[in-house]
């Protein structure tokens, strides 16, 4: 396993569309709940331990081995908005096509034929990740740290947020982004042996609603 | 990134601006029009469409900064069918969704193609920019960077990637030069010292000319993709 490929995949600037979403951050702005650093880290939080850890789960039990359309079909019913079906479908169809160019292989090619829509972006980032000779670890840090990442860059694009308070937001959250993966390949062992119902069903009710709100907008900044 | 994508078995779109479709036809040719905001990249897109579209199958893929703004210009211009204009997010970065990440671009230049195609042209409009913005070659295969005369008249020689490296440089607004105190011989000059051999039009959409010089490239640059 290279260490190196995960710094790859990981980095922001890895072209597979992430930028152009917000994780829920520009509805929280413009409602008024997140003035500053302090509701970021609070926003932050919520979404690691609902959206956040059900994503690393689901990269995890890809990339483990885990059937992608019963996976696929476990985040579809984890995700009531129909707003956020689409954007994780979109980012997935997105990452399909970063991830071939970058590590090709048969599971990538079989994933883009099987979902010419796009897969949910976890279960991609999951044969991403062992396309790149990474483990279920590697794909549950990815999609955990992105959880939260994400929100961060656009709050400050957003309100102009002091770029080093938002990287301190981060930094304070990393220990709480080992153990949710560490729950998230645990659920992803498990559900390699008992099936895909055993992944966390953990839910952000406001997000999966103003979700909704946002992508009736007809001025927005960011895709979702 | 060349990798042999054209015989891509799993008909799943191909990773970049390859020639050619998965099943063999030859893709729509790509222009991308950058360049600062307000100089004219919108209307000049919309006298293009009135221009080529009795001749070609064309569609557009905008780029806004604020999500629909130019689409929805264009779509009450009324120059092209609504199903062949589409809207790419930006996430306040304009310049990364044509240069450092492609990906939303490529999907939308692939969507038309699918749903209206086969197109011979699919011009993808920036969201207003600075003067370092310029395409990735992943995403067009040609690119033409549009700046006003009302912008200031020293942009040509200040340079900055668009001005100097894109394939075709517009100096658009020339009606307004008298007004805004800016002069055209000196535009001209300063940006044929940047580019060298690259064209160069000084265009006003006002005037009897239009968009003709512009629309004339664009044809060469077909028969030159389709040759």
């Amino acid at each position: 396993m290279s260490r190196a490929a995960l710094l790859v995949l990981a980095d922001g600037r890895f072209p597979a569309g992430g930028h152009a979403h917000s994780g829920g951050a520009e509805a929280a702005v413009r409602a008024g709940r997140i003035t500053g650093a302090a509701e970021l880290e609070d926003f932050c939080r919520g979404r690691l331990h609902t959206a956040g850890l059900v994503a690393a789960s689901v990269a995890a039990a890809a990339a483990l081995g885990c059937e992608p359309a019963g996976l696929d079909a476990a985040a579809d019913a984890r995700t009531p908005s129909p707003a956020l079906r689409l954007a994780a479908r979109r980012l997935g169809r997105q990452l399909v096509r970063a991830a071939r160019a970058t590590w090709p292989s048969p599971g990538l090619d079989a994933l883009a034929r099987d979902f010419p829509k796009g897969a949910h972006q976890p279960v991609v980032l999951g044969l991403t990740a062992r396309a790149a000779g990474l483990g279920p670890e590697d794909a549950a840090y990815c999609a955990a740290y992105e959880s939260v990442s994400g929100p961060a860059t656009a709050v400050v694009r957003l309100l102009g947020l002091d770029p080093f308070e938002a990287a301190g937001v981060l930094a304070r959250l990393a220990p709480e982004v080992d153990e949710v993966v560490g729950r998230a390949v645990a659920a992803a062992r498990d559900a390699a042996v008992e099936g895909v119902d055993v992944l966390p069903a953990a839910s952000a009710p406001l997000l999966e609603v103003c979700a909704e709100a946002h992508a009736a907008w007809s001025v927005r900044l960011f895709a979702s | 990134m060349h990798l042999d994508h054209s015989h891509d078995a799993t008909g799943a779109p191909v990773p970049s601006a390859d020639a050619r479709r998965p099943d063999g036809r030859r893709r729509a040719l790509r222009i991308g029009l950058g360049g600062p905001v307000g100089s004219g990249k919108t209307a000049t897109v919309a006298a293009l469409c009135r221009a080529l579209r009795e001749e070609f199958s064309l569609a557009v893929v905008t780029n806004d900064i604020y999500t629909r703004e130019d689409a929805e210009f264009l779509l009450r211009e009324a120059v092209l069918p609504p199903e062949r204009i589409a809207a790419v997010e930006t996430g306040a970065c304009p310049h990364t969704a044509i240069r450092d990440d492609i990906s939303a671009n490529l999907e939308a230049v692939e969507e038309l193609e699918e749903e209206t195609g086969p197109l011979d042209l699919v011009l993808v409009e920036s969201g207003g920019d600075n003067l370092t913005a310029t395409f990735s070659r992943g995403l067009v295969d040609a690119q033409i960077f549009v700046i006003d005369v009302a912008g200031g008249d020293d942009i040509p020689r200040k340079g900055g990637p668009g001005v100097t490296t894109s394939d075709l440089l517009v100096v658009n607004k020339t009606d307004l030069a008298p007004y805004v105190g800016s002069d055209l011989a000196r535009m001209a000059a300063d940006a044929k010292a940047a580019r060298g051999e690259l064209p160069v039009v000084l265009q006003s959409l006002r005037g009897e000319g239009g968009v003709g010089e512009v629309a004339a490239w664009v044809r060469a640059r077909l028969a030159a993709w389709t040759a």
